[in-house]
């Protein structure tokens, strides 16, 4: 998959109460939590990346509460992946069960100038700077993982999980 | 063949002898949990899975805690959709309000979590119950459907951090003190993926209710799970508790760690941390005038029984400084009942403060004290992020239960 879009840089410890705030917890809808996505930060950030967005962060990205929220308004509002130098762990896993893509590059964050246009080639782990020509190769995802992605996230994959053990069972 | 307490628990679970840091394994679980917030989600995702029922209706623990009683009709709407998952499931767990009580101060409370359990939540505090020598981290919504489904999960097996604590404590210093300490030394992501494990002469003398508190904000230094081997204080608390047996795990001699974190309780002072991260942690001395509009005390950090003791002993025959708004929660009916029972109450009311039902309240700025542009709160909760408790222009001071109750008598942010 090829995610292309302009870079839209962060600090580090970029929390989930800055993601999305709290009191917008009452919807999973994606497109209400994405026109408050990144609010306390950047009122304007859902017309800045509708069209097509990469946060670049620093270290600890998604630290904080537990939300699905988070990933769920970054996609919402069309942001195609984020690349961090580090992220919090259960964000980290959101972001792989709702198939947000992510990325770990600290070359890649120190390069990358804000408003850059970036493309990223999840196969290969290649991520470009278009306006710089720069490169930065992202280690793979562990095989585990993977298998999660490709299925369409944790839901698909567990579902075929769970259709091909009853299968066994009336055998 | 060493490995920490946390290793042997996740490698107990996924069937295996031996497991290593950066491993993914899967393991079998002993509970998962979600509330009113989460659940919803889960229940949504769960119902795409194709299957029926959960793996065990004793092992799915719902609390609606966040926004209950109910805050507004949205709130309503869903804590309405989880009660019915919860009876259409026939779950033996499900509280009501009424029974209802702060997730991570209840589990415990109900002897549902014992030590060497895995339990997950989609809820980042669940790393609570590490209190008692259990396995328990936070996951996401889908994670948890998944989980309700199957009875099991995917782990990354993380590295350990020791963290040894020697010696006495000050008066007045409890378990929220020498973690806002920890925090404020490492930073918010200075254990990030990692398991925060305590030990030490100091932990050893300390109340369940201060482990719970060590371990609730473990995830504010990005800990995957922070854990306390069990040791009689925690065999007595379970006792009352349960009847169900269990195994518990300690750390190996030869285990590896990341590193060897070593403090000595007597340097740990009185701790507030400033907003907007708890890891900006200050000592009370060195605070400086900070006037304070509301102070807080109650959350699934600090409103258990010690908390509210401590409080009471502060504010007894005592009125809280004009213009200050104190607002006490305790966690649990137990915990409210028991409060009542010993007269804190008297003694909260008589100050001048109001005392809540059971709920989350104002700790993720839902209800019950939600903050103006502007206004300072200093609280007993764990976050401090931008308009954690309301508006983005309002500030949240984290601390314990004896400078929650000092604050609120000065009006300023104050030692007993
Ligand atoms: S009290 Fe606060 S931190 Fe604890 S579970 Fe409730 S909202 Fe989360």
């Amino acid at each position: 998959m090829k995610i292309q879009g302009k870079a839209f840089k962060v600090g580090r410890d970029i929390d989930t109460d800055i993601i999305i705030p709290a009191q917008y917890l009452t919807t999973f809808d994606e497109k209400e939590l994405a026109k408050h996505c990144m609010e306390p930060l950047d009122p304007e950030f859902y017309d800045k990346v509708k069209d097509g967005g990469i946060v670049v962060a620093e270290e600890n990205f998604g630290c904080g509460s537990s939300r699905e929220h988070a990933p769920i308004a970054l996609k919402g509002a069309g942001v195609g992946a984020v690349v961090a130098k580090s992220f919090a762990r259960i964000f980290f896993r959101n972001a792989v069960n709702m198939g947000l893509p992510i990325f770990e590059s600290s070359e890649a964050v120190d390069a990358i100038s804000a408003g850059h246009d970036i493309s990223i080639d999840s196969e290969t782990g290649v991520i470009e700077d278009l306006t710089t020509g720069e490169s930065f190769e992202v280690a793979s995802f562990p095989d585990f993982l993977t298998e999660i992605i490709e299925a369409g996230g944790l839901i698909a994959y567990t579902r075929e999980r769970v259709k091909s053990e009853n299968g066994q069972n009336r055998k | 063949m060493s490995m920490t307490i946390t290793e042997k628990i996740i490698a107990a679970h996924a069937g295996r002898e031996k497991v290593e840091p950066g491993e993914l394994v899967n393991v079998k679980i002993d509970l998962a949990l979600s509330n009113d917030i989460t659940a919803p989600g889960a229940i949504q995702e769960f119902a795409k899975i194709g299957v029926d029922e959960v793996f065990d209706r004793d092992k799915v623990v719902i609390v609606p805690d966040h926004f209950t009683p109910n805050r507004d009709i949205k709130s309503a709407e869903q804590a309405k959709l989880v009660r019915e998952f919860a009876h259409a499931q026939r779950l033996t767990n499900y509280f009501e309000i009424g029974q209802m009580g702060i997730e991570h101060a209840l589990l415990p409370e109900l002897g549902l979590v014992l030590p060497g359990d895995l339990v997950i939540g989609a809820d980042s505090h669940t790393c609570t119950y590490g209190g008692l020598g259990a396995f328990s981290t936070g996951m996401g919504s889908t994670d948890l459907a998944a989980a309700m489904a199957t009875g099991e999960t995917w782990l990354r097996v993380p590295s350990s951090i020791k963290i040894i604590i020697d010696g006495q404590l000050q008066p007045w210093v409890t378990g929220k003190d020498i973690i806002l300490f920890i925090i404020g030394q490492i930073g918010v992501d200075g254990a990030l993926y990692q398991a925060m494990e305590f030990k030490g002469t100091t932990i050893d003398s300390l109340s369940m209710d201060s482990r719970f508190s060590i371990c609730n904000m473990a995830i504010e230094a990005g800990g995957k799970n922070g854990i306390i081997a069990a040791d009689e204080t925690t065999r007595t608390y379970v006792s009352e508790r349960s009847t169900r047996a269990y195994t518990p795990f300690v750390s190996d001699e030869g285990a590896e760690y990341e590193r060897v974190l070593k403090y000595n309780a007597e340097d740990i002072g009185l701790q507030v941390a400033f907003p907007p991260l708890p890891s900006n942690a200050k000592e009370i001395n060195s605070v400086g005038d900070v006037v304070i509009d509301q102070v807080v005390i109650g959350s699934c950090t600090n409103g258990r029984i010690e908390d509210l003791r401590i409080a009471a002993k502060i504010l007894a025959d005592k009125k809280v400084a004009s213009g200050i708004r104190l607002i006490i929660i305790p966690a649990t009916q137990a915990i409210y009942k028991q409060a009542m029972n010993e007269g804190l109450f008297n003694i909260f009311i008589d100050a001048g403060g109001a005392v809540s039902t059971p709920t989350c309240g104002p700790c993720l700025g839902g209800h019950m004290g939600v903050l103006a542009s502007g206004e300072r709160a200093l609280a007993t909760t764990n976050r401090n992020f931008v308009g954690r408790m309301g508006h983005k222009d309002s500030e949240v001071y984290l601390a314990g239960p004896a400078v929650a109750a000092a604050t609120a008598l000065a009006g300023k942010i104050a030692k007993p």
